[in-house]
């Protein structure tokens, strides 16, 4: 036997192992199938004992890009995605991850390295109070203090994130606790008295939404993010189905309800569809389902659905009544709230007309742009972009004006196919995301839809889709400008562009021949549509750099402080 | 500006007072005092926060948001129940020869104590509502404080209620 073994062996006949190897068992029994992390010196026992698990860790080049990777993950399969960073710099490295996820409910259990117990809050090498700088953006925290008690914290931390309304969840290991040994003990119980999510939702609440439906006569339902996170999509079908209502999507719930079903309005918002928008502005009941009325959605609340009643439900008791006065709540699931509902079966209400109003708008005034112009047109990307895949891909995007029209040209039919930063706008977010979005779905199509400014915060990460020969197509939407800025700056202050145009640029092309990633520039329609077949035909990463047009906007526009009816550009 | 108050059980843990005090920060809601201590039962602690806001909704956001903390086993808002509400001041008060006898007059009525005194200062402890303390407070201004420590309130509701003016949140 080799010392390690003898060790081991004598480790085991003792009833004792190192909080790593706690840690790491633990990973095995809640199946985790990936780690994102990036080594460091207080993460040194836990890399060792990775070493030796055999366990699947993708080395991004950042922090940030491990965490980032991990929401794509998460966001793709609705499994707590897995990190682990180091202490100090390593952990403030995925702070903004932490708020990505925060704010848009995604699931991660995020592990950090801590200095040692004994050194902790000496200014040690490499020390910063994680714990104090994450609480309010990690749905819960730890710090672990014994390593026999991992196996309880990591089986509460995957519980608590993937429950309930999803989050991140950090567990923050001191050096000495991962490498002392602990006493093995019995299969752990949780002790979470403080934490018990409601998922069903009360039957009186439900009747009155049945009534309340039964009796309306411009009804419209609001599906947000939590119809993918409870994975309710059929039920939602199912609902809008029964009782003919038409849907509206946030950004964050593209993909929830068909987007080529007759009573799919689109997506509504300061970016949205003119029916969408109109629909809310002019219901008469408003149905939301696991949206948190984001100010993005809503405009000016002052105006917002005056004329309806609001019926809403949420996992998330404390999302109801926050922005907008609320006379049904619904605390639960969205997925056992519809199934309660077309179980309930209620009286269909009369809606002939106002669907035809609503597809009238619908048809009146769809998203428009300039075809006729001789320059590359951003939309006319996307378009291609589903056009060459029949729409069966998944769109991961970054942040701002690309982010709007990839929302805006490329319906989704199927849910989690859609990964974007929506409630925290990360730019940065996309490369990383789509490297965890290819690994959670290897065979997918996976478009990495980004800008210009965005690609250059993250860029790093084309190394691992390298490396892993990861077969992500990276759509660079290339305006030379942080355009959503541009945009802002053009109408709200007299265009002083102050900083947001880059004057200079890397050659992306050569930058990704670095990487020994094939890639191609493009500056026209048809080549456009060329190079985009010639790369869904490579088994492989590949980028393209889209030079379009650079003064595009996005619309139409709900500009802030505006009322949703209040919209802009509706018309080209 | 209305005045709320919660009271809450908490796991005692490192860090809980943290996460509370964190969450009204984060949502920009301002604590009047805060009061922490142990509870009734092991483990447990009892925290009760004084807060002035805008209107009723805010105290239910905050009572929510409050509720959604792993460490927080249960929120009350007895804002509008019949509680018993107590805080503690230590008054440190310049007092001479002559002001002395007149200050222990001011002590008498509001039944505070003396509790140290020295050649130019008496120090004074009382008890009560928050508007005792205060009122006892303004009426030793004229005569100069040289320090002051206030405990901040400690609630809970009275053990019979007046019918009907438990105002509950709970809708599921």
């Amino acid at each position: 036997m080799t010392e390690k073994a003898v060790v081991a062996a004598s480790k085991a006949e003792q009833q004792v192992k190192s909080g790593a190897a706690f840690l790491i068992d633990a990973l095995k029994k809640e199946q985790v199938e990936v780690i994102f992390g990036y080594p460091g010196g207080a993460v040194l026992p836990i890399y060792d004992e990775i070493y030796r698990s055999g366990m699947v860790h993708i080395l991004p080049r950042h922090e940030q890009g491990s965490i980032h990777a991990a929401e794509g993950y998460a966001r793709i399969t609705g499994k707590p995605g897995v990190v682990i960073a180091t202490s100090g710099p390593g952990a403030t490295n995925i702070v903004t991850g932490l708020a990505d996820a925060m704010i848009d409910s995604i699931p991660l259990v995020v592990f950090t390295g801590q200095v040692a117990t004994s050194i902790i809050g000496t200014d040690a090498f490499q020390e910063a109070d994680v714990i104090g700088i994450t609480t309010p953006i990690t749905k819960h925290n730890y710090q672990v203090r014994k390593p026999e008690d991992l196996p309880r914290i990591i089986k509460e931390a995957f519980y608590i994130a993937s429950s309930g309304r999803p989050g991140p969840v950090l567990i923050d290991i001191p050096k000495d606790v991962a490498t002392i040994d602990g006493k093995v003990g019995e299969e752990p119980e949780m002790d979470l008295p403080g934490y018990q999510p409601t998922t069903q939702p009360n039957y009186l609440q439900i009747r009155k939404l049945v009534e309340a439906v039964s009796s309306s006569k411009k009804p419209v339902i609001l599906a947000g993010a939590g119809i993918l996170h409870a994975k309710a999509s059929e039920q939602l079908l199912q609902y809008a189905e029964q009782q003919g209502i038409p849907v509206v999507h946030t950004l964050l719930g593209l993909g929830g309800f068909p987007a080529d079903h007759p009573l799919f309005i689109g997506m509504g918002g300061m970016h949205g569809i003119y029916a969408a928008n109109m629909a809310i502005s002019t219901c008469d009941l408003l149905i939301n389902i696991g949206a948190r009325f984001d100010d993005r959605l809503t405009g000016n609340l002052a105006t917002f659905a005056p004329n309806a009643k609001v019926a809403h439900i949420d996992i998330d008791p404390a999302e109801i009544g926050k922005n907008v006065p609320t006379k049904i709540p619904v605390v639960g699931s969205a997925k056992e709230a519809l199934e309660q509902l077309v179980a309930q079966d209620g009286k269909k209400p009369e809606l002939t007309e106002w669907i035809e109003t609503l597809q009238g708008w619908k048809q009146e005034f769809p998203f428009v742009y300039n075809r006729e112009s001789d320059i590359l047109k951003p939309q006319r990307v996307i378009e291609l972009l589903h056009e060459k895949t029949d729409g069966d891909a998944i769109v991961v995007t970054d942040v701002g004006q690309h982010q709007m029209w990839a929302a805006q040209y490329f319906p989704f039919n199927k849910p989690h196919a859609w990964v974007t930063s929506g409630g925290l706008g990360t730019m940065g977010f996309c490369i990383p995301a789509a490297v965890g979005a290819q690994i959670a779905e290897p065979e997918a199509t996976v478009f990495a839809v980004v800008g210009d400014g965005g690609f250059q915060m993250t860029s790093q990460e084309l190394a691992v889709m390298a490396e892993l020969n990861l077969p992500v197509k990276i759509i660079i939407v290339n305006n030379h400008a942080l355009g959503m800025v541009r945009q802002w700056q053009s109408e709200f202050y007299e265009g002083r562009f102050s900083h947001s145009k880059f004057d200079y640029q890397p050659d992306f092309i050569k930058l990704a021949d670095a990487y020994g990633i094939p890639a191609f520039k493009v500056d026209n329609e048809a080549d456009a549509s060329a190079k985009i077949e010639e790369a869904l035909a490579i088994k492989g990463p590949v980028l393209i750099d889209f030079d379009v047009e650079p003064e595009e906007n996005v619309y139409p526009m709900v500009a802030p402080g505006k009322g949703l009816h209040e919209m802009v550009g509706v018309k080209l | 500006m209305k005045k709320g108050i919660l009271t809450l059980t908490v796991n005692n843990r490192p860090g809980v007072l943290n996460r509370i005090t964190n969450l009204f920060t984060k949502r920009n809601y301002n604590i009047e005092s805060i009061a922490v201590g142990q509870s009734e039962q092991e483990n447990v602690s009892r925290i009760t926060v004084v807060v002035h806001v805008e209107d009723e909704n805010v105290i239910e956001q905050m009572t929510k948001q409050l509720n959604k903390q792993i460490d927080v086993l249960k929120v009350t808002d007895i804002s509008n129940q019949s509680i018993v509400a107590r805080e503690l001041a230590l008054v440190k008060v310049l007092s001479s020869s002559q002001t002395r006898t007149e200050i222990y007059s001011l002590i008498e009525p509001f039944r505070g104590s003396v509790i140290d005194v020295s050649k130019d200062s008496l120090t004074i402890q009382i008890t009560g509502e928050s508007d005792k303390v205060e009122a006892f407070i303004e009426l030793l201004k004229p005569y100069g404080i040289k320090e002051l420590a206030r405990t901040g309130t400690a609630a809970f509701p009275r053990g019979t209620q007046k019918q009907s003016v438990v105002k509950s949140f709970t809708i599921v």
